[in-house]
This record gives C-alpha cells, sequence and structure tokens, in this order.
C-alpha cells in the first residue's frame, strides 16, 4: 500500500511565496476540482491560510479582517444602521526547526463573549491561539500552549474569509462557544491512503465553569465561559476537559468530522473542601463537508449536541440538553477572469440554521420547552481573489421562547441584511 | 475584460445598492410591529420623551436576567421579571411560586422560617428550602402585568363602593377590599387613607394584599429573585442566619428599581378585539346577564395619577379590586392580609384571549393555573359566584359558546 505522509503543512507554506495557493480554495470557490494541493482535513485550517514571508527569515505572518454594515429588526424594532468591525486577527508562524512549529494568533473580537449583551462593553485583544507543534511521526504530534479544542469543524475553521456569510452560525456560536480555545496539550496524527484521509486530534485543557449555567443569558449558555480570562491560569473544576476529534477524508465524497468534549465544569471543592457534586459537561458534535464534482457545489455543514448535569432545585430555563447547528450550500456560478482579476468567483450561497437550547418537557406541565429558533439566509457573495470575500446576506429568522411565544420584544421574527468584507491579509 | 462579468459585477452592485436603498427608506424587508392586537408590550399613549426613555430602561430591566453575580438568590424562584411575566401577559406553570405560612388575619406565623414565600430554586451548593412543618401553602402563576398603572389609580372610594353595592346581591356575592399593614417606608398612593386601625385597602396580587407597584416590585425583587432593594434590605436567605446584616447595599439600584416601577405602572392595557362581532355582543350581554359582571367589572375609572396618560381613564379590566370567598374547592388554607383562605381578589379578565400565545398554545388559569379552559375556570367557582357559575352551565352550548368567545376577544 501506497503511502504518503503529511509534512508540517506549515513547511510547505514557508517554501512558497505565492500567499493565494496556500488558501484551502475547497472553501473559496469551486476551483477545488483542479487544485490537485486539497489534501486538507479541517484539522488542518489553523495552518492552512495565507502567510507572508519576510525575506529569508524562518518567520511568516498573515491575518484576517472583517467588517459589515447590518440592518436588522426583531418584531418591528431596529436598532438602525450598524456599521461593525468585528475581528482582526493577527498570526505569526515559525519554523523552529524541521519538525517543530509554532503558530500564534492575537485576535481582537467585537463579540468575545458570544454574547450579544456583552458586546455593548466593547470589544476585546485576546491571544486566541499560540502552540507549538512537535512531530515525533506523522502520526504523533505534540502540540502544547493555547490550543483550539477541535470540537466540530466550524471551531477549527472559522476564519471571516472562508466563509460567505457575515454571522457566523448561531449554534456555533450561541450554544457551543466559537473560538474556543484554552490552555491545554495533545497530540495529533494523519494518515493519507489512497483517496483517503484518516486524522485523529486528543487535547486535556483547561474548560468550562459555572457560569455556563449561572449567567445573564438565562439559559444554558457554553459561551459563558469565554467571559471569564481567569480560566487561562485556573480550572474551575481542577479536572480536565477532555476533546477528541477523528476525521475521515475521501477526495471525492468528502469529509466526516466527529467530535466529543466533555469534562467536569464545576467548582465541587474549595480549600479541598467538598461544597458541591461534580457536574459534567458533554459535547458531541458531527460536522461533514464535501464539494459536489460536477456542480462544485460547496457543501458544509455540523451539528452538535449538548448534556449537562443541572443541578436539583435548579430552574428548568437552564436547559439540560440542547441541539443545533447549521448547513451551507455555497455554489460558484461564475468563475475565472472577472473585472480583470484572474481568479475571482461569484457565488450564490444558502445557509440553514436551527438552534433548541432547551430540549425536552417542562416538568411542571409535561408540555414541550421551545427556547429555539431556525434561520434561512441566502447570500450572494463575490470573491475577486480567493483570500477576500465581499457578501450580502439576508437573514430570515423565527425565535421562539421557553413557553413557544413569539411576542415580545427580542423573540418573534428577525430579518436582517448585511454587507461585509473579509480578507486575508 | 469581458462584457458579461461587466454586466455581473454591475448587477452586483446594483442589487446591494438597491436592497441597502430599500432597507433604510421603506423598510419592506423587515418584520412589523407587534399588533398591539396579538401582544401586550408597548407602553400607554402619550408618553413624553422622558417617559419613554425611563420605560426603555424599565423594560430592559425588566426583562434582564440576574446571576449569582448580580444578586441571584441565594434563594429564588425565577431569575427575572420577564422569566414569569414573559409578553406581560398571564405567565407559565414552569414559573409556579408557592407561599406559605398564614391562615388569618393574625398575619404570617411563619416569616422566621422563610415565610412568606418558598425559595424553590436555590444556587449550586445551598440546601433546598423546604416549606416548615405545619404550614399551610398555595402556588400562585404569575398575573398579567399590563394595565396595571390604572389599577393603581383606581381611587379607594371606588373600591369601597364597588362593596358597598353587593350588600344586597341575591346571588349572594359580597367581597370586601383587602385591608393590610403597609410598611411604613411605602410611599402612600394619591388620596389613599389608613383605616382606624393603621390597615390600607390593597389591590395586587392574587390576595388583593399589596398596597402599591413599588410594594410589588420591592417584593418580587426579594422574594421571587432573592435581590434586594431600598425597600427591601434583607435578603430573605438571611433568615437562616439572623445575625448576618442586610446587605450593605441593595442589589438593585434605585435608579434601575423605579424604571421597573415605571415600566409596569406605564404598561398599556390590552385591546378587545372583535367588539362589534355579534357573537362577540351577545355573549358580553350573557356576561352581564347571568351575573358574571358583578365581580368581573367591565367598567372602571380611574382617578388622578401623576402621569397623564393614567389619570381620570375609563378601564375595562373586568375586576372589582375585592376579594371573594369562592368556596371550598379553591380554598387552599393558606391567606394573606384581611382575606380569609378561600378568598381571592377577582383576577382582571383583560388579555385572557392572547393567554394562550404566550403560554405555549395551551392555557392556565386561576391562582395556580389549575384550570386548563376557560370552561374548567368558570365550573370552579363557587362560593360567592356559585350562582353565576350555575347559570352558566344552564345556558345553551351556543351560549356558552358565545360567552367563551366574548371572553377570548379579551
Ligand atoms: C417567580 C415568578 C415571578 C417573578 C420572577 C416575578 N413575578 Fe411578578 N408576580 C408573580 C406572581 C405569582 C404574582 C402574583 C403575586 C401575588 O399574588 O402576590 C406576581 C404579581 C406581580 C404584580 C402584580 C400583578 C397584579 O395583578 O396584582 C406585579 C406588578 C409584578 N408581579 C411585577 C413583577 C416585577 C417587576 C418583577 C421583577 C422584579 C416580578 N414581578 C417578578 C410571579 C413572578
Ligand atoms: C364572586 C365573584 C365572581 C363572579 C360572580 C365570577 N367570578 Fe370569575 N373569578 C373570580 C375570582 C375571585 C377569580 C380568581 C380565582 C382564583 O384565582 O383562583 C376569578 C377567575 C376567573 C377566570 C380566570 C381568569 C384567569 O386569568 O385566571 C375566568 C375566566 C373567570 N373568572 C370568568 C368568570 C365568568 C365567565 C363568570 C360568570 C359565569 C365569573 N367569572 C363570575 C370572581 C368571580
Amino acid at each position: 500500500m501506497k503511502r504518503y505522509y503529511c509534512f508540517p503543512v506549515l513547511i510547505v507554506l514557508l517554501t512558497s511565496l505565492s500567499a493565494g495557493a496556500q488558501i484551502d480554495s475547497s472553501l473559496l470557490n469551486g476551483m477545488a476540482k483542479t487544485d490537485t494541493t486539497r489534501k486538507k482535513l479541517s484539522m488542518d485550517a489553523i495552518y492552512d491560510r495565507p502567510f507572508l514571508k519576510m525575506g529569508k527569515l524562518p518567520v511568516a505572518i498573515g491575518g484576517y479582517m472583517e467588517a459589515n454594515w447590518q440592518y436588522v429588526g426583531t418584531s418591528g424594532i431596529s436598532i438602525g444602521n450598524q456599521f461593525q468591525f468585528r475581528r482582526f486577527s493577527l498570526f505569526a508562524a515559525s519554523s523552529i526547526s524541521n519538525r517543530i512549529k509554532f503558530l500564534s494568533e492575537i485576535e481582537y473580537e467585537d463579540d468575545p463573549a458570544g454574547d450579544p449583551d456583552e458586546a455593548t462593553e466593547g470589544g476585546k485583544f485576546e491571544v486566541e491561539y499560540a502552540a507549538i507543534d512537535i512531530e515525533l511521526h506523522p502520526l504523533l504530534n505534540l502540540r502544547g500552549g493555547m490550543i483550539v479544542n477541535p470540537i466540530g469543524s466550524f471551531n477549527e475553521n472559522h476564519d471571516g474569509p472562508k466563509w460567505e456569510f457575515t454571522d457566523r452560525p448561531i449554534a456555533m456560536t450561541q450554544m457551543l462557544p466559537d473560538t474556543w480555545s484554552n490552555p491545554g496539550f495533545g497530540a495529533y496524527g494523519k494518515e493519507y491512503s489512497g483517496h483517503w484521509m484518516y486524522g485523529y486530534e486528543f487535547y486535556l485543557s483547561g474548560g468550562f465553569n459555572d457560569s455556563i449555567i449561572d449567567n445573564t443569558q438565562g439559559r444554558t449558555f457554553l459561551p459563558a465561559t469565554k467571559a471569564s480570562t481567569t480560566r487561562f491560569t485556573k480550572s474551575a473544576s481542577g479536572e480536565p476537559l477532555y476533546t477528541a476529534k477523528i476525521s475521515l477524508g475521501n477526495d471525492r465524497i468528502g469529509e466526516l468530522g466527529l467530535s466529543y468534549m466533555g469534562g467536569v465544569y464545576n467548582t465541587w471543592q474549595i480549600e479541598g473542601a467538598t461544597v458541591d457534586d461534580k457536574r459534567r459537561v458533554n459535547v458531541f458534535d458531527a460536522d461533514f463537508n464535501t464539494i459536489l464534482p460536477w456542480t462544485h457545489t460547496n457543501i458544509v455543514t455540523e451539528w452538535a449536541y449538548i448534556a449537562i448535569d443541572i443541578p436539583p432545585n435548579y430552574p428548568q430555563s437552564y436547559g439540560n440538553r440542547q441541539f443545533g447547528g447549521f448547513i451551507d450550500v455555497v455554489q460558484p456560478v461564475i468563475s475565472g477572469r472577472m473585472l480583470g482579476w484572474q481568479h475571482a468567483t461569484l457565488n450564490l450561497a444558502l445557509r440553514g440554521e436551527y438552534v433548541d437550547w432547551n430540549v425536552g418537557n417542562f416538568a411542571a406541565t409535561g408540555t414541550p420547552m421551545y427556547n429555539d429558533l431556525w434561520s434561512v439566509m441566502p447570500a450572494v457573495s463575490f470573491r475577486p481573489t480567493p483570500q477576500t470575500v465581499l457578501r450580502l446576506n439576508y437573514r430570515i429568522q423565527n425565535q421562539r421562547d421557553i413557553t413557544g411565544s413569539t411576542i415580545g420584544a427580542t423573540i418573534g421574527q428577525t430579518r436582517g441584511i448585511s454587507f461585509g468584507v473579509s480578507t486575508y491579509f | 475584460m469581458s462584457k458579461r462579468y461587466l454586466i455581473i459585477s454591475g448587477l452586483f452592485v446594483l442589487t446591494l445598492a438597491i436592497t441597502i436603498g430599500s432597507v433604510s427608506s421603506c423598510k419592506k424587508l423587515m418584520p412589523d410591529m407587534i399588533d398591539p392586537n396579538f401582544g401586550v408590550c408597548g407602553p400607554v399613549d402619550d408618553l413624553t420623551n422622558s417617559q419613554t426613555i425611563l420605560f426603555s430602561r424599565g423594560n430592559d430591566q425588566f426583562f434582564a436576567i440576574r446571576d449569582a453575580a448580580t444578586g441571584l438568590g441565594p434563594y429564588f424562584v425565577s431569575n427575572s421579571c420577564g422569566g414569569c411575566h414573559s409578553s406581560d401577559n398571564r405567565g407559565h406553570p414552569f414559573t409556579i411560586l408557592t407561599r406559605f405560612g398564614q391562615t388569618d388575619s393574625t398575619g404570617n406565623k411563619f416569616l422566621g422560617q422563610g415565610g412568606p414565600q418558598l425559595g424553590s430554586s436555590n444556587l449550586p451548593g445551598y440546601t433546598p428550602e423546604q416549606i416548615p412543618a405545619g404550614a399551610a401553602s398555595s402556588k400562585f402563576i404569575a398575573p398579567i402585568t399590563a394595565g396595571l398603572g390604572f389599577l393603581e389609580a383606581v381611587p379607594d372610594t371606588e373600591i369601597i363602593n364597588m362593596a358597598r353595592r353587593n350588600a344586597n346581591n341575591p346571588d349572594g356575592v359580597r367581597g370586601h377590599p383587602n385591608y393590610s399593614a403597609v410598611p411604613s417606608n411605602i410611599p402612600p398612593l394619591y388620596g389613599s387613607v389608613p383605616r382606624a386601625d393603621g390597615k390600607y385597602i390593597c389591590r395586587f396580587g392574587r390576595k388583593a394584599s399589596t398596597y402599591s407597584l413599588v410594594q410589588q416590585v420591592a417584593a418580587a425583587y426579594n422574594h421571587d429573585m432573592g435581590i434586594t432593594s431600598d425597600y427591601m434590605p434583607i435578603n430573605p436567605y438571611n433568615y437562616l442566619d439572623q445575625t448576618a446584616p442586610p446587605a450593605s447595599s441593595p442589589e438593585v439600584n434605585n435608579d434601575d428599581f423605579n424604571s421597573v416601577v415605571f415600566y409596569v405602572t406605564c404598561l398599556q392595557t390590552p385591546n378587545q378585539r372583535n367588539a362589534d362581532d355579534p357573537t362577540v355582543k351577545r355573549g358580553n350581554a350573557l356576561f352581564v346577564q347571568i351575573g358574571c359582571e358583578t365581580c368581573h367589572k367591565q367598567t372602571l375609572k380611574t382617578g388622578y395619577s401623576p402621569i397623564a396618560a393614567l389619570s381620570n381613564q375609563t378601564i375595562s379590566p373586568f375586576t372589582d379590586l375585592l376579594v371573594h370567598d369562592m368556596g371550598q374547592a379553591l380554598d387552599d388554607g393558606y391567606t394573606e392580609g384581611d382575606a380569609k383562605t378561600s378568598e381571592w381578589r377577582t383576577t382582571p379578565l383583560w388579555g385572557l384571549g392572547l393567554a394562550r400565545n404566550v403560554q405555549g398554545g395551551n392555557i392556565y388559569l386561576m391562582h395556580d393555573g389549575r384550570a386548563h379552559s376557560i370552561q374548567e375556570a368558570i365550573k370552579l367557582h363557587g362560593g360567592e359566584a356559585a350562582a353565576s357559575s350555575a347559570r352558566f352551565s344552564k345556558l345553551s352550548t351556543q351560549e356558552q359558546n358565545a360567552v367563551i368567545t366574548f371572553l377570548n376577544s379579551l
């Protein structure tokens, strides 16, 4: 059996001066079929970005930014025209030796907690990623530092310029935390065999805290933990958060990822004394992406299920099960030379999403708890180059509160239009 | 560059321009305001700009969710006003609350043991609160909060007169105002004077034992959410440790507190829908004829209010703000103020037809939500209401349906 071992992608990146060729063009436009470099899994995304190399230094830098205009109204109430600078991210990578590489990413985010209410407090700069990779064997690489937990493909592959939508998927930002990174260590490996690719990742890291069931969202809200920066030095439960992912890819079929993340989230012990039971959070996630060979249609989807131990005597608004996900369908309609650009693409895209923050029934009545939303978002995007996207989205969303009511200022029908730009640089 | 691409990019820019233009100007792409006919969320008309700002702040605070860091608990029932009063209409049984400890007008004997309200939820790590042995209890679901400013502006004299007019009611309807002691730090209402024993006419709550919206909001923060205010500075949890001093600063500041009071004072009243429909009219006439209106007063007049929009208005709340003996089935053995355990305040019926929309497609009526339809609610009427309830069941199906149609138009 013929085997291809993947060399650390960075080495490839550093030996290439053409940034454009490095981007995972499969996500960007319909050129994948002709792109023979597409031996990648979502786990590669962190290094699979355009970098600039400075002279002969073994250091490369890059970054991306996202900005947009939007006009959103819910139940007839709108705060009008909003101009938003959502994210600015700088990455620097270096190859310390042949098989040791380092990458860091500093990100400014306008809404770091994933909590729309916190956005009023303005954005924050954060170290999103800063980890060293040591290759012992292609099947065994060690990674340590501030790592991105590989829960689902979106968390691993969320750079703005890769998507045709200004907003990140709601389930991946307001149910699962997005850009969810923690201090931690672990291992990963990949193997390629013919048309097949296999990958695994396994990390131990810091994790959640009590805020996931005690927050100003009034519902089980994993992203609430992101507001705490003490989590970078101290684990609230004193127990590791386990994250594991296996990926299976085929050049022609697509890539399937199955991931799990779980651990004790609550502070059950204070100075050695037990003050509470240990309570776990478990997340199960499945993601899939593919490009249909004939139409070059790109399909990306991810669905997650969360199960949480809730203390007894706690309001049911803090649900013990959650479910949600999204599916993006991106259809390149024209690609090639446009307006003088060599590799421009015009895409039509559609995103469907669903989130249910309270799966199950009310104990008091046996009737279903709702607290859910669905959304459909058509989009047009134009990519003058694969690294830059101009996108126009229209959101059609409907949300119900826990009792099923759609009558209120923050629930019911939402319509929103946004125009955004995002680019690597 | 080929012509085709020029056209396409031109189209792209044009679509963009048109959408931005149309969204900013005609707003066709945006959802409509909630029709006041289907929901009750907005303020009364004619607020000044500064009052609108205050109302909006109150709205935010009413729906703001508290966590441990912002004062919630340790014992609480829900974490926001909106958690129980979603959509400002009747609440859902999942946030039902439990009162305990009082059986007659001599007061609550269990205040030192956590009374009058059970903290049915607690922050992790705290021992759950229990109803003390021997304490009578009753469960309440949240009543509609719309239109309360108008009810507060109904003069005491009007309430007393409604009670007097029942003196010889042949159905046996009586009813009386609930007189209750009011803490001295609660500001007096316009025109309200204490009885000889120092007790005041109270009108809010299922037992009408709360004097004013200020007192109601203070109690709601304190008992329902475990949040201290200047009016009620002691956390209900502190009864377990009487030596603990009151919180050094209140967990809800005065500005937020006042904005919430203003919010519940200025919520608009629900509109009646299809008032001119012949069935609705017939149902309304029957409602009066069979004696429902003796308690569920169709027309009340407000007196003076410092908020012009509430002053000297005619309203249709379908309540007399009195407490009535509703018979044994509704006697939970627990009471507040002057009322007997079988006595309840006549529930305002406005907003009744909108309740299903905000209770998840079902409705939960009466003080503890035990009635799952209007018919069931009527059947549960005993005591002073037994005669009218019996008359309702003697109506033809068609007539009964007319009454229900009328009630659903409220
Ligand atoms: C746990 C659920 C719950 C929460 C939380 C809650 N309420 Fe209530 N509310 C009720 C119930 C039940 C009643 C009836 C109380 C009674 O009978 O004494 C009520 C009554 C009221 C009333 C009087 C209504 C009437 O018709 O007399 C007002 C005003 C009110 N609440 C406002 C508030 C405000 C303001 C808050 C937040 C500070 C709040 N409530 C929080 C359940 C709740
Ligand atoms: C003696 C006074 C009285 C009469 C007469 C009366 N009611 Fe009531 N009604 C009440 C009281 C008091 C309550 C609240 C009982 C409770 O909370 O358990 C109530 C509750 C209701 C409710 C439930 C409202 C809610 O939101 O939970 C409905 C519906 C209702 N009445 C309809 C009627 C109809 C129809 C009639 C005539 C057949 C009628 N009532 C006659 C006093 C009266």
